[in-house]
Parts: C-alpha cells; sequence; structure tokens
C-alpha cells in the first residue's frame, strides 16, 4: 500500500526538517563507535577489594534500603527556591467545589470583555 | 415592556442560581443552584419561541384561518421539542448528583463543601 | 448498489448502533456466563472497528459524507424556493473520520485491558453497559453535525463518565472525584445549552452547515448575539477538556478513576477538544477570515491560556506524590500544546502571509492529539498495571520494580520518551511542527513551550527512579509481572507508538493533512449541505 519511497521521506515543517530513518542509523553507528571506544579501557583490576567500592566523601555507606531518595524529597533544590510560586500555586487548589465554578465564571468574564471590545 | 419580562426573569433565575453554587456551603445547595440554572435556561428557550397572537403549534388541530397565514400564527415548536430534551436530562442529572452525595455523607460524615476536600493541591 | 455500497451508506449511522445495541443486551447475556460476555463485547467491538475502518477509507478518498436520519435529500425546498433543512444530519469529514479512529482504538485497548483489570471485582455487567454507553456518546459527539445532537451526546458523556469514576464506592476520594466532575460538566453543559438558544433565535437553524451558510450569507457582521453565543460556547467547551486555571476536576477525576475508566475518559476530553476546533474553524470560520482584529485577539488570549496550562500543569507536577494524580497533571500540560496550536491558527487565519505558518500549526496540533492520547494512555495503563500488582499508589512506598515486571518497566520506558518528545517516539514529530510554527508567531511562545518538555523529563525521571529502580524491599517480595491481557494492551500502544514515530510522514500525509485542510476553510462543510448553494 505504501511504497518503500513514501516510507523514507523526510517530514518537512516550514523552516526545518526531520528523518527518523536517517537519526536511528546514526545513533545505531554512534552506540557502536562508542561501545568499541569502552571495551579499549583496562581490564585489570582487583575486584572485591577497596578499589570497587563507592566514595561518599568520607561518610559511612548504609544499606541499600535506607539509602533510596524518596521521591517527595527529591527536587528540594527547585522546590525551595521557587517557594513563592508553589505557594501561590497550593493556595489555588484548595479542592473547593465551588471555587473550580468561580475560576470558570473568571475567564468567561475576562474573555467576554476582550471579545466585546475589540 | 411587558414582553421582555420573562427574558428578566431569566437572567434573574441565572444569577440567583450562580450565587446559590459559588457562595453556599451546604452541598445540598449546591445541587439546588444547578437546578435553578437549568430552570432559568428551559425558560429561556420556551420564551424565545413565543410569537404574538400564536396558537399552540399542533398541526392537525388548528383553526381553518391558521393555515392559510401559516407561519406567522403558530408559536415556534422547535425550541419546546429541546426544552423536553433538557428536562428529562436535568431530572437524570438530579438523581446522580444526590445519590453521590448520600455515599459522600455516609464516607465524610459532613456536608460542607470546604470540608469535603480530601483531594487538594 | 451492492452490499459494500449499501454498508458504506449506512455506516454513520450502524457505528453509533452497534454498540448501543450492544450496551443494551450486555445484562442479558452476562447472565449465561462471564467469558461469553467478554467475548461478546470484543465482537461488537471489533465489528465497529470494521465499520470505522469502511467509513474512514470511503471518506478520505471520496470527500465529505452526509448521514440524514429519516432518509431523503439533506433539505427540503417548498414550491416557492425556500430552503430548509429539518432533518438530524451526520456529516462526516476529514477531521471527524480522525477523531473517530482515536476513539475506536482507545476503545477496544480499553476493553481489552479491563478485561484482566476488573476481574475481580464485583458489578461488572453494570461497569461494560455504562462503558459501552459512554462509547456510544464519544462516537456520537465526533460524527454529527447539528448543535444540539453535540448538546444531547455531551449530557450522556457526562452522566456515563461520571458513574464509571466513582465505580470503587468504598473510597471516599473517588465519590468526591465524581461529585466534583458532575457539578462542573452540569454547569458546562447549561452554558452551552443557552449559547444554543441564542443561535437559533438569531438564524432560526440549528445544524451547523446551516448557521455557517447563514452567518456569512448576506453581509459579514460579528454581532452582540454571536459574539456571547462564541464566548459562551468556547469557554464552556474549553472547561470541558482542561484548559487552566479550569482544570482542577481534571486531575481529581483522573487521578481518582480505574486506570481503564480514565483510558476512556481522555477519549471525552478529546471530543470537547474537537468541539472547540469544529465551533472555532467551521462554525465562525467564514467571519474570522474577513474580520481581521477579532480573531487576532481571540487567538492571542487562546495562546495565553494555553501558556498558562502547560506552565502550571508541569509545576504541580514536580510535588505530586501519588502516582496517577502526577500523570493527570501532566495530560493537563499536553492539551495546553494543542490549545497553542488553536490559538496560533486563529491568529493568522486572517492574514494571507501568514497562512503556511498557521497550517504547519493546525498540523502539528492535530498530530499531536492522537500523540497525546497515546502516550498519556500508555503511562495511564502501566500506572493501573503497577496499582494491580502492588496495592500502593503513592510514590514514596515504592521502589525496585524494575526486577519482578520487566514488560511494565519497558512500555513506561517508551511513554516517557513518548510525552517528553525523545526522538525517534512521535511526540517528537508533533513537537518538532509545534515549536517551529509558533516560534515564527513570537519567539517567547516556542521558548516556554521547550522549556516544559525539558520540565516533563525532569518529573518522569523521577517518577522513574522513585518507582522501578532502586533496591528491592521485603514487602514486594510477592509481586508479579501483570496478566497477558493488560500487556498485549499495552503492547499494541508501544506498538503503535514506535512506528509513528518512525514514519511520521505516512500519518501526517495520509490523516492529519486533509483534516487541517478540511478546518481551514468551511466551503466544503457547507456546500455538502447546501449542494452548492
Amino acid at each position: 500500500m505504501f511504497s518503500l519511497e513514501s516510507l523514507l521521506e523526510t517530514l518537512k515543517t516550514g523552516s526545518g526538517f526531520w528523518n527518523p530513518i536517517v537519526w536511528v542509523v546514526a545513533i545505531t553507528i554512534i552506540f557502536l563507535l562508542v561501545y568499541v571506544l569502552r571495551g579499549l579501557g583496562k581490564k585489570e583490576y582487583k575486584k572485591e577489594t577497596g578499589q570497587t567500592q563507592a566514595f561518599l566523601s568520607g561518610n559511612p555507606e548504609y544499606e541499600k534500603e535506607l539509602m533510596h531518595v524518596k521521591s517527595s524529597n527529591m527536587y528540594w533544590g527547585f522546590t525551595e527556591t521557587m517557594k513563592s510560586i508553589y505557594t501561590v500555586l497550593k493556595k489555588m487548589h484548595n479542592g473547593n467545589a465551588s471555587d473550580y465554578v468561580l475560576w470558570f465564571l473568571i475567564i468567561m468574564a475576562v474573555v467576554f470583555v476582550i471579545v466585546g471590545l475589540v | 415592556m411587558i414582553y421582555n419580562i420573562p427574558f428578566i426573569a431569566v437572567v434573574a433565575m441565572i444569577f440567583i442560581g450562580l450565587y446559590t453554587v459559588l457562595f453556599k456551603r451546604n452541598v445540598v445547595k449546591i445541587v439546588i443552584g444547578i437546578s435553578i440554572i437549568e430552570s432559568g435556561v428551559n425558560l429561556f428557550l420556551i420564551t424565545l419561541g413565543y410569537r404574538e397572537g400564536g396558537v399552540v403549534p399542533i398541526f392537525t388541530g388548528a383553526p381553518a384561518d391558521v393555515a392559510a397565514n401559516a407561519p406567522g400564527s403558530m408559536v415556534l415548536p422547535v425550541p419546546q421539542a429541546l426544552t423536553l430534551t433538557s428536562i428529562v436530562i436535568g431530572v437524570a442529572v438530579l438523581a446522580l448528583m444526590l445519590s453521590l452525595i448520600m455515599h459522600i455523607y455516609k464516607k465524610y460524615g459532613t456536608l460542607d463543601v470546604r470540608k469535603i476536600r480530601r483531594l487538594k493541591e | 448498489m451492492n452490499w459494500f455500497e449499501l454498508i458504506t451508506t449506512h455506516s454513520p449511522a450502524l457505528i453509533v448502533a452497534t454498540p448501543l445495541l450492544a450496551a443494551f443486551l450486555t445484562p442479558l447475556v452476562s447472565r449465561i456466563n462471564d467469558t461469553v460476555r467478554n467475548i461478546f463485547v470484543l465482537i461488537m467491538l471489533s465489528i465497529t472497528g470494521l465499520l470505522v475502518g469502511i467509513l474512514g477509507y470511503d471518506v478520505l478518498t471520496n470527500g465529505i459524507r452526509t448521514y440524514v436520519f429519516g432518509g431523503g435529500s439533506t433539505v427540503v425546498t417548498l414550491p416557492s424556493g425556500l430552503v430548509f433543512h429539518v432533518r438530524i444530519i451526520f456529516e462526516i469529514d476529514a477531521m471527524s473520520i480522525f477523531m473517530v479512529f482515536i476513539t475506536i482504538i482507545l476503545a477496544i485497548i480499553c476493553i481489552v485491558y479491563s478485561l484482566s483489570f476488573m476481574k475481580k471485582e464485583d458489578g461488572l455487567d453494570k461497569y461494560y453497559t455504562v462503558i459501552l454507553l459512554l462509547i456510544v456518546s464519544i462516537l456520537g459527539m465526533e460524527l454529527t453535525g447539528d448543535l444540539f445532537n453535540f448538546f444531547v451526546f455531551l449530557e450522556i458523556s457526562c452522566i456515563t463518565s461520571c458513574a464509571l469514576i466513582a465505580f470503587w464506592v468504598h473510597k471516599g476520594e473517588a465519590l468526591e472525584a465524581a461529585f466534583k466532575y458532575i457539578v462542573i460538566s452540569s454547569i458546562a453543559a447549561l452554558f452551552f445549552l443557552f449559547a444554543l438558544g441564542l443561535l437559533y433565535t438569531q438564524y432560526n437553524a440549528l445544524n451547523m452547515a446551516a448557521i455557517a451558510n447563514a452567518m456569512q450569507a448576506n453581509s459579514i457582521q460579528f454581532g452582540l448575539l454571536d459574539r456571547v453565543a462564541f464566548v459562551l460556547i468556547i469557554v464552556s467547551l474549553a472547561m470541558k477538556a482542561g484548559l487552566a486555571p479550569m482544570h482542577m476536576w481534571l486531575t481529581d477525576a483522573y487521578g481518582e478513576a480505574p486506570a481503564s475508566v480514565t483510558y476512556i475518559i481522555i477519549g471525552a476530553t478529546m471530543a470537547s477538544l474537537y468541539g472547540v476546533f469544529r465551533v472555532c474553524f467551521t462554525l465562525y470560520g467564514g467571519i474570522f477570515q474577513t474580520v481581521v482584529i477579532s480573531s487576532f485577539s481571540i487567538g492571542w488570549i487562546i495562546v495565553i491560556l494555553a501558556l498558562v496550562t502547560i506552565l502550571i500543569g508541569v509545576i504541580m507536577a514536580l510535588i505530586q506524590t501519588d502516582f496517577r494524580r502526577l500523570i493527570a497533571f501532566v495530560a493537563v500540560a499536553e492539551i495546553g500544546y494543542i490549545f497553542l496550536t488553536i490559538g496560533v491558527g486563529l491568529t493568522t487565519l486572517s492574514d494571507p502571509n501568514m497562512i503556511a505558518v498557521g497550517q504547519t500549526a493546525m498540523q502539528g496540533g492535530i498530530f499531536h492529539i492522537i500523540n497525546d492520547c497515546l502516550d498519556i494512555g500508555l503511562l495511564f495503563l502501566a500506572a493501573g498495571a503497577v496499582y494491580y500488582a502492588t496495592k500502593e499508589t503513592s510514590l514514596n512506598e515504592m521502589s525496585g520494580l524494575a526486577r519482578k515486571m520487566k514488560y511494565t518497566t519497558i512500555f513506561f520506558l517508551i511513554g516517557l520518551l513518548a510525552v517528553s518528545g525523545i526522538p525517534p517516539m512521535n511526540g517528537f514529530a508533533s513537537k518538532l511542527l509545534i515549536y517551529e510554527s509558533t516560534y515564527q508567531l513570537n519567539p517567547i511562545i516556542s521558548i516556554i513551550a521547550i522549556l516544559a518538555s525539558i520540565m516533563l523529563l525532569a518529573v518522569f525521571v523521577k517518577v522513574f527512579y522513585s518507582a522501578f529502580l532502586g533496591p528491592k524491599i521485603s514487602k514486594f517480595e510477592n509481586v508479579k509481572e501483570v496478566p497477558k491481557s493488560m500487556l498485549i494492551g499495552m503492547g499494541v500502544i508501544a506498538g503503535i507508538i514506535i512506528i509513528f514515530g518512525l514514519f511520521p510522514n505516512i500519518v501526517i500525509q495520509y490523516l492529519v493533512e486533509p483534516a487541517a485542510n478540511a478546518l481551514m476553510s468551511n466551503t466544503q462543510y457547507i456546500s455538502a449541505i447546501f449542494g452548492g448553494v
């Protein structure tokens, strides 16, 4: 049903193009190159000694279950800096059913003013 | 002027219904407010079809002179069909909302809409 | 005519009638056996899919098809020469059949998935009946050419999906989400009916083609009643589709419904979005193409609201801890992308040297509808699989699920890459079209869109790390892989995502471009009813 040529065509946007088959071929060649370069590394190291343990700046390493970061602590730096935005947004989403209808009426009033005036 | 009174009543009913939905705390009052808005919209649809001096839009039972000057003397029938459909839909929605309120009261123990908000942020 | 033409002629009515018949027969069939009922529902939906394929092939090769309920021609001509259209007419052009394709794929995968997701619940015959009624209402919304018919199907979808969201009655949060959903939906539908009354009193017609014809007949003016009706319809349908800041019911409803139900409610949201497309571009298209300043301002207000939607969706998704609620916020952000292209299309509609930008934006938006349904749907199905296996919903308690649930991890990874717009998945192709076309309207829009995509990747890295990677916990010792029908459902969607990603040009050439061209000018839509008048 589809000719081979139309399967391999590029997608032209107004100002650029995108061809996924060429991209997949390029990525496989790059992966093969990276794999070959990785295989050229040093193979002689002593297992089970201090050479294969993680370095945590001198801190002791706990067992794996305690070291797993919980998901609400993960982006702490980001949420701390954007605290002003987050307090506004959390107050907006307060879960009150009447406030949902209030937002609907506010947006309708704004769009009325803009469509009516222009 | 007197023919504008139904339209003023429609706007008043919609505003009263919206005030009830926005500012009342009891969940049952919010449902009553939605029912008032629906009555207002139905009244609007019926008032649209009124033509002055018109009779009921039943074609076979009309008097003889109505058929002669046909379209101007009957009230419009299409909005009446729309209103019937809308009333039936409104009854179904009202039944569903009230049964949900019954279950919510068993789970939350309160009918205050500012306390039924475990899903926030 | 031979039987093939007979089926094609009657297929619009059969597509709506077959699931309706199945919905009313399901309680009878389920008295026999459970397996017989499941097979019956699947067979009826496959017949509907076959009819959709036949109708789609016909519409995409031959043009617009109309179907008059009650027989006869589309118009009734009085002896004095006046032309009236008095019957309910289904009118199917390329945009309608595109949305019907999406809906039937969503419906079949939803039923296949819920065969084993819902196996242990009771009350299943009511579940299948109400899901079939919801599928009927979504298909009806997308096939019809009549505004009041659209309102009736909208109300049916609102009632049935409210009953499905509250399926787990023993949880309080599901009831609360269903109550908020039905309050919002009934207010939106009532304002839609009010606007419908306004349009009827002005133009004495309920058919979309007839109203569009009457609007551009004598002299193009955008009077007060037209403006009021336009604002009421657009804001009501945009609230049903999830534009911010009216999106909060969407995150509650998607987060608390069972996963297969969420999958079909995505279809209902897309049908309301289709309504916005139809009203903006076909009903009012003739006015916007000549009155320059009004479409410019309306387009810009929709663009600003869409940008707010994208930003709110992504920023709030970063701090969620509930798995499905997080994906619901991402769904809100993706709807913002589609509204962005509606706004860009409206802004450039009346400017002749920016028409190409508008067309590329519309193609990107319409392609993004199907990509969004598939990607977000796959993420919801994977989240449902995790809930089925572990009975946990909070991300803080999960860790190390990739050891036992290998296939679910792979499908979640494919969905994650597709939503963030990473090549070679289909999300990248549609987002590239959106970035490139909105850049030419104003560069800031494109910058905010790209930033939001990067933050989406950040959100999903957090989810993938905390749910699937990491050490194994003792309470997840007995977790097994999910049953086969859920895996088949997810696998089909992942396969479609990869195929659409590797060959986007075929999809755009055969499905998306006819839809975008059908929306940009409404003369063909009108002349299919009025026959060249």
